[in-house]
């Protein structure tokens, strides 16, 4: 490797000589820089949770209040509100505060739009066709165009390269190609709100054969599923090809941070677990635009008609196909959140994380594990015992690697001296969220328990506690802790508390109902939330608790807006290494990085990432490429 | 600042930036192809017809002989890596030219065997075999699309970086030939399951 280095040495020579500016478009828009790429991801992204969002309070609305007319300007005036404050904030120079501003307002626009339609709410009351559309478009929305690509595209894009003293990505190329590729899956799939019917409307998870007849909406998620699919499988080779080829030298697999490895098991994961998902969507475009009955049983009554299709399918073997992705994209879903959580705690604990080999094998295992439990998912379809039994085992196997991870970071803490910053208090948060989460999935990976279980709030409840204050805290976990990377600012702490603890409030007054309204039998997907069922009658009002939550977390987030567009600008200047971490990331870089090439001097590795608190060091961090 | 690894290999990993991406871009080609492959066994399985006399509909001897020129195009493609390996552009041209005819001489026939099909009403609707038949092959036809569109670029407006980095301008073609390749190794498959079993 010794005669690499230096050659790029050279380069970076050359380069200093030539140092052209490149025109907006190039640099902002059609950017190949990794940075700018993984900030649109990351705007774009926290767009799409943002409208994933509103579409659940709309929800929660109906739930509450089943049959009560929606009060949509309440929805919709402060979204536009705040994205005209966003808009002006720094003034009206095209900037990310420009593009965000908008968002926000054509956010609130589509929302009107939905809203104001008679086809969706006759009289201001919401039709149980319109819900569904709500139902499936939340859940495509958080888990492909919200939490993965803020996740892998924002996180993974901005953070890895530098964590591993990488100039850039391997193909810088098709790194911009992924995030326009995505770009268009995400329009894709608000178009499909504008088709007769509108938007899809048979679950996230769009099982045939109610997929199969369902609207023209369903065509367009469809093919707004194959620009998704397309996007993370560019992203995915360019992760892993970076995270192998362009590490920088010292830089040995073990000395990788754990957020690293985080990224390079998802990768994984999206490069083999979401072709199959591609094929299951051609094949169900096939049945759907060319007449086929690969997910059509034969003599399928719907609405009193026997269906004219051949037969011959079944629906079964969809559910096959789409588990066999969904359930990896589960640990898509949480790796990259231990990943960030675990760089948060090593840093605010100042201790070395413990069993750091520990985490990177749970890791691994967790990433072959995963593609060997998709169908327990499946129990409740008579797929038969002997099968259920196997996977039933292979997912308790699963929770060994799970529960090794949260106990290393758990006894990470154990005699450190914390510093509770916001990014901490998120991170502290993050254990016991998980915790629960993971728990709860024990009884539903059980096929006996699953039974009473299965297609309830339980199931709700129990995800939502792995992504939503599981993941998602971690997120924002990672948002508080990566801005001043970003802008050179840190973002504002009083703000940040708020932010926090109302979100965490808020979140367990959402998600813990959910638990006990399953228990008591209560499905999910009901319009009305149970109120035509007498075994649901007893847990009814927490439907109502759990929407005002929902609304009150929503308040909390306009902290976090606020704060986030307003310390781009406005935040406190902070120096390079704000947080006095170890990576490379914070200790070789400036903040923000150089435009290209990211280091000053190429990095070179000489010990593990969390040395903190070494005895004999002057200072209680001992940066990565700092000599021995 | 240049992106290493880009033409020469990494020592400790043995292998340059594209080629270890080109690998994991097939692996998951492999689990796209393996879905639908998985897809033929559960259909057939659950069939209540019996799939090897439902193929007898399928034209062997044309898709023994698209079988031949897609061996054929492979055994040329690996001819013009070689060409360049031994610095010899003009047969390189000669070989990519050659694999090029012969992707579209696989196009061709297959454009009879399809048409011959929608000659006799026989659809993708009509049966499920038909189905996957259709849909297996007119997804390996799109990567054989695919491979015309890069080769072509390559044989024809690509060909100017031999002139300036020939080293890269080879492993490209290298590149190129190992995808050429699963798109080969993807029919072999396909002919058998399909048409003969």
């Amino acid at each position: 490797m010794q005669p690499n280095t230096k050659s790029v040495a050279q380069h970076h020579d050359v380069h200093q000589s030539e140092h052209h500016e490149l025109s907006f478009w190039r640099k902002y828009v059609f950017s190949t820089d990794h940075k700018i790429i993984g900030i649109q991801y990351g705007i774009t992204a926290l767009m799409f949770l943002l409208l994933g969002f509103m579409f659940m309070m709309i929800m929660r609305w109906q739930l509450a209040y089943p049959g009560a007319a929606f009060p949509m300007y309440f929805f919709i005036a402060p979204i536009a509100l705040m994205g005209v404050v966003v808009l002006f904030i720094t003034g009206i120079k095209p900037s990310v505060n420009t593009v965000a501003g908008l968002s926000l307002v054509a956010m609130a626009a589509l929302i009107w739009y939905l809203g104001s339609s008679d086809e969706n709410f006759p009289d201001g009351i919401m039709l149980p066709e319109f819900y569904n559309q709500m139902g499936a478009m939340h859940g495509t929305i958080m888990v492909f165009l919200g939490v993965v690509p803020l996740a892998v595209g924002a996180f993974g894009n901005y953070v890895m390269p530098l964590q591993i003293g990488a100039p850039d990505m391997a193909f810088p190329k098709l790194n911009m190609m992924s995030y326009w590729v995505y770009f268009m899956g995400g329009v894709t799939m608000l178009i499909s709100f504008f088709v007769p019917g509108g938007a899809a409307n048979s679950g996230w998870t769009s099982y045939p054969p109610l997929s199969n007849i369902a609207t023209t909406g369903q065509t367009i998620w469809l093919l707004g599923m194959v620009f998704l699919i397309s996007s993370s499988l560019l992203g995915s080779v360019n992760f892993i090809v970076t995270i192998v080829q362009l590490r920088a030298k010292g830089l040995s697999f073990m000395r990788l941070p754990f957020f690293v490895w985080a990224q390079f098991v998802t990768s994984f994961l999206l490069l083999l677990a979401f072709p199959p998902l591609e094929a299951a969507g051609v094949l169900q475009l096939m049945d759907r635009l060319a007449g086929t009955s690969f997910f059509m049983p034969s003599g399928l009554v719907v609405s009193g008609q026997i269906l004219p299709n051949t037969g011959g399918g079944t629906p079964l073997l969809w559910q096959h196909l789409f588990w066999f992705l969904a359930h990896p994209e589960v640990y898509v879903l949480i790796l990259p959140a231990m990943g960030i959580i675990s760089e948060i705690i090593a840093n605010n604990t100042r201790k070395p994380l413990w069993g750091y080999k520990s985490l990177v094998y749970a890791a691994i295992f967790l990433g072959f594990m995963s593609f060997i439990v998709w169908a327990h998912h499946m129990f409740m379809t008579g797929m038969g015992s002997t099968i259920s039994a196997f996977f039933q085992t292979t997912t308790m196997i699963i929770s060994i690697p799970s529960v090794i991870i949260l106990s290393a970071l758990i006894i990470s803490l154990w005699g450190g001296s914390i510093r509770f910053n916001t990014p901490m208090l998120f991170a502290l948060a993050f254990l016991p969220m998980f915790g629960i989460g993971g728990l709860t999935g024990l009884p539903l990976g059980l096929s006996s328990s699953d039974i009473h279980l299965h297609d309830t709030y339980y199931v709700i409840g129990h995800f939502h506690y792995v992504v939503a204050p599981g993941t998602i805290f971690a997120l924002f976990a990672g948002i508080y802790f990566w801005f001043p990377k970003a802008t050179g600012r840190k973002m504002n702490e009083t703000l940040g508390k708020i932010h926090f603890w109302g979100s965490f409030v808020c979140m367990n007054f959402i998600f813990f109902p959910m638990l006990i309204q399953g228990l008591a039998g209560v499905s999910r997907r009901l319009y009305d939330g149970g109120e035509q069922y007498a075994h649901a009658q007893s847990v009814l009002y927490l439907n109502e608790v759990m929407s005002v939550a929902a609304w009150v977390m929503a308040l909390f987030q306009i902290f976090f807006i606020v704060n986030f567009f307003r310390s781009i600008k406005k935040g406190e200047k902070v120096s390079d290494n704000a947080w006095e971490a170890t990576t490379l990331d914070w200790s070789a870089t400036t903040s923000p990085p150089l435009a290209h090439g990211n280091f000053d001097t190429v990095p070179e590795v000489h010990r593990g990432p969390y040395e903190y608190s070494v005895p004999g060091q002057k200072n209680d961090f001992t940066p990565q490429h700092q000599k021995a | 600042m240049e992106i290493p690894y880009t033409i020469e290999t990494r020592e400790d990993t043995g292998v340059n930036n594209a080629k270890l991406g080109i690998w994991l871009f097939l692996a998951s080609e492999v689990m796209l192809f393996g879905a639908l492959f998985t897809t033929y066994i559960l259909l057939r399985i659950g069939s209540a017809d019996d799939w090897s006399q439902l193929n007898d509909i399928l034209n062997v001897p044309l898709a023994t002989l698209n079988t031949v020129v897609l061996i054929s195009s492979s055994v040329t493609m690996v001819m013009s890596w070689a060409s360049l390996m031994m610095k010899d552009f003009k047969k390189y041209k000669l070989y990519m030219g050659l694999t090029i005819l012969c992707s579209f001489g696989f196009l061709i026939i297959k454009y009879f065997e399809y048409s011959a099909k929608f000659e006799h009403h026989l659809y993708p609707s009509t049966n499920t075999f038909l189905a996957i038949y259709f849909t297996m092959t007119a997804l390996h036809g799109l990567h054989v699309i695919g491979g015309i569109i890069v080769n072509t670029y390559f044989w024809g407006p690509g060909s100017k970086m031999w002139n300036t980095q020939p080293e890269r301008f080879t492993n490209r073609i290298e590149i190129a030939g190992l995808y050429w390749h699963f798109v080969d190794l993807v029919w072999i498959f396909l002919f058998p399951v399909l048409y003969l079993l």
